[in-house]
């Protein structure tokens, strides 16, 4: 029992040491001038407007009717507006399909990922061992890989096995991608949890598996949460593997090879296009601003300790 | 209309890769437990275990693939020439072998249908440098505006990071479409301002500037999220001593902010480089008249493997890539020390 509320305290002390802190905590200086607050106001509602004018032009596009598609007109409610393409991309094409097997794709992917490089990288961040500094060179190095340098092999060594066309290939090739980055990231993480708390589980009778299954992984749930969600966005949005690999077979479509499917060579369905961009992206974008309230600021490579 | 059986097909297909690759790691996991801890009773026996699954899913399909595609660089593979060049791709056959070919060809001929390597290399450099620059500043003077007492500062942050968290494939097939000369609403915009209408697609440098455009838009809310969680991370204190000092806001900008944020920022910057270096969707997608002049190295690497099917020149290729790459994160690491603490 007293260990358990050792573990408790423990673990609100280290999320504090570790700045796992919400990204709006209240700025702790003082009051700006008035004139000071008004620009900076200034600037930031014309820096929205530049960054959310083409996300509501989406919203218009998808919203006019079929005749009225190539007008130029900058109306954020289109004349006549219609959910007709809304209707006609979730009933009368196979987005729902195509979305169903990004889904099954990226969940895949995301949880062979993040299982592989949360048990790895707690052998790195705890234990010294030969070639350690090896291991951490080479994921290092997966991140100035270019993507493309490792589809060329694998695409050809999927042909020879015939992988071509599978879901096989496909999440073979996004899992390895995202095993080095997600171990980079939750390495960098581990290092920041202090050790003492599994130190303690150890004398108090825990294994050393224990002690990382029972102090640490619950310690580093938001930094799961998070490598959890950068492969799944990594996946999702994916086209270029999945083009290479599946591109062939009209059945196995993700979404980004699908919906490419609206931007047929001479005459462009923009109203279908823009609602299907926008049933994709709303539920993503929705967790995305939730989560990002999470963001860890020692995302960036793992390396850096403000 | 949403189809049964294909989702039942994709969830079967699925499901069974990731049973075999739970079984798999199953297996191995026995192996080393009999071997490690009930025989040699060994001291490093758990991380052996854990590090063990991800090591050899590694090894097989990250490292092996990429031995095999430096002996493909050595070898005239292609559409025509499909020669299994063996298991380790190692090769002499005469019928392919072509020995260091494909290297010079890299620096000697047209990459693509005209451009060669160094136009190629120009436009990657000028594309990544203007890039990571407006990424930076723009990042970090937001992050700094957000970082104030400021009324709606949640409804600010949430609607900068909108770029960042809507997928990259779904912007940009909307851009590529508002780049339009006649229908786009960039030229419609621009024409409120009196600007005449720009070829976007078609002229190679308007191009240009429209991907970098699209790009820095993708781009600026990654940077503004470290910068604020940097600046966070800095004590008030320094400031408050500085105001005693009399000091102005631009003056604790440079010698408090800009300094402190150094530690958070060199990295960023490095994997932001490596981002927009690598990048491939951008200025694929917004090219659409696929102008030479708008190919970085790594859209010219898809072309020639998967558009012009030349394997082992596209090989060769990207080993030139990476090796360019690595010179360079070599050279910032030293300058820098950015990957201090990682290796501790």
């Amino acid at each position: 029992m007293s260990g358990q509320i050792r573990a408790m305290t423990g673990a609100a002390d280290a999320r504090k040491a570790l700045g796992v802190r919400r990204l709006i905590t209240p700025p702790r200086r003082g009051e700006d001038s008035p004139v000071k607050r008004a620009l900076i106001h200034v600037v930031l509602i014309i820096t929205a407007i530049i960054v959310v004018f083409p996300v509501i032009r989406v919203f218009g596009t998808a919203l006019r009717p079929g005749d009225n598609l190539l007008n130029p007109t900058l109306d954020i409610i289109p004349e006549g507006a219609t959910l007709d393409a809304f209707y006609h991309v979730l009933f009368e094409t196979n987005l729902p399909n195509w979305l169903f097997n990004s889904l099954v794709v990226t969940m895949g992917t995301a949880m062979v990922g993040l299982i592989l490089a949360a048990t790895s990288a707690y052998a790195f961040s705890r234990y010294k061992f030969r070639s350690r500094s090896l291991g951490l060179t080479f994921l290092f190095a997966t991140q100035l890989i270019p993507g493309i340098m490792l589809l060329v092999p694998i695409y050809l060594l999927a042909v020879q096995l015939q992988l071509v066309a599978t879901y096989q290939g496909l999440v073979i090739a996004y899992s390895v991608t995202a095993v080095p980055f997600s171990i980079w990231i939750l390495k960098g993480y581990y290092d920041t949890v202090p050790i003492d708390l599994e130190e303690a589980a150890l004398i108090d009778g825990c294994s050393e598996f224990q002690a990382f299954r029972k102090i640490l992984l619950p310690l580093s749930l938001p930094a799961l949460a998070i490598v959890f969600l950068f492969n799944f966005l990594a996946a999702w949005g994916e086209y270029f593997t999945a083009r290479v690999l599946i591109g062939s077979s009209e059945s196995l479509l993700t979404w980004t090879l699908g919906i490419q499917r609206f931007q047929a060579q001479f005459q462009t369905q923009w109203a279908d296009l823009s609602a299907s961009s926008i049933i994709v992206s709303v539920p993503i974008v929705i967790l995305f601003v939730y989560v990002s309230k999470y963001l860890v600021s020692g995302l960036t490579l793992g390396g850096v300790k403000g | 209309m949403f189809d049964w059986n294909q989702a039942a097909t994709a969830l079967k297909d699925v499901g069974w890769t990731l049973a075999v690759i739970v079984a798999l790691s199953a297996m191995l996991e026995v192996v080393l437990w009999v071997v490690l801890v009930k025989w040699r009773k060994a001291r490093l026996a758990l991380p052996i275990m854990l590090l063990a699954p991800a090591v050899i899913g590694l090894l097989v399909l990250y490292v092996y693939p990429l031995i095999w595609e430096l002996n493909v660089s050595f070898t005239k593979m292609g559409i025509r020439n499909f020669v299994n060049p063996g298991i380790l791709g190692l090769t002499s056959d005469p019928q392919i072998f072509v020995g260091l070919q494909n290297y010079i060809n890299v620096f000697t001929q047209p990459v693509l249908k005209q451009t060669g390597f160094w136009q190629l290399f120009a436009q990657t450099i000028i594309w990544t440098m203007v890039n990571v620059f407006f990424h930076v500043v723009f990042g970090v003077l937001l992050a700094v505006m957000l970082n104030r007492r400021l009324r709606g500062r949640t409804v600010y942050r949430a609607l900068l990071i909108l770029p960042w968290a809507i997928p990259a494939f779904a912007s940009l097939q909307i851009w590529r479409t508002e780049f339009n000369y006649q229908y786009g609403a960039v030229n419609q915009v621009l024409g409120l301002f009196g600007v005449t209408p720009v070829q976007w697609l078609s002229d190679p440098i308007a191009n240009f500037a429209a991907m970098s455009i699209t790009n820095i838009w993708l781009g600026v809310p990654f940077m503004m999220v470290i910068t604020l969680g940097g600046l966070q991370s800095i004590s008030s204190d320094y400031y408050e001593a500085a105001e005693l000092d009399g000091a102005s806001t631009y003056q604790s900008f440079r010698s408090i902010t800009i300094p402190l944020l150094k530690p958070v920022l060199v990295p960023a910057v490095l994997l932001g480089t490596f981002l927009t270096f690598n990048n491939i969707l951008v200025p694929f997608f917004i090219n659409v008249n696929e102008l030479e002049t708008s190919d970085i190295l790594v859209t010219a690497l898809y072309r020639a493997a998967f558009q012009f099917s030349r394997y082992g020149f596209a090989a060769a290729f990207a080993f030139v890539i990476f090796a360019i790459l690595m010179v360079f994160t070599i050279f910032y690491v030293r300058k820098t020390n950015a990957l201090k603490g990682a290796y501790e």
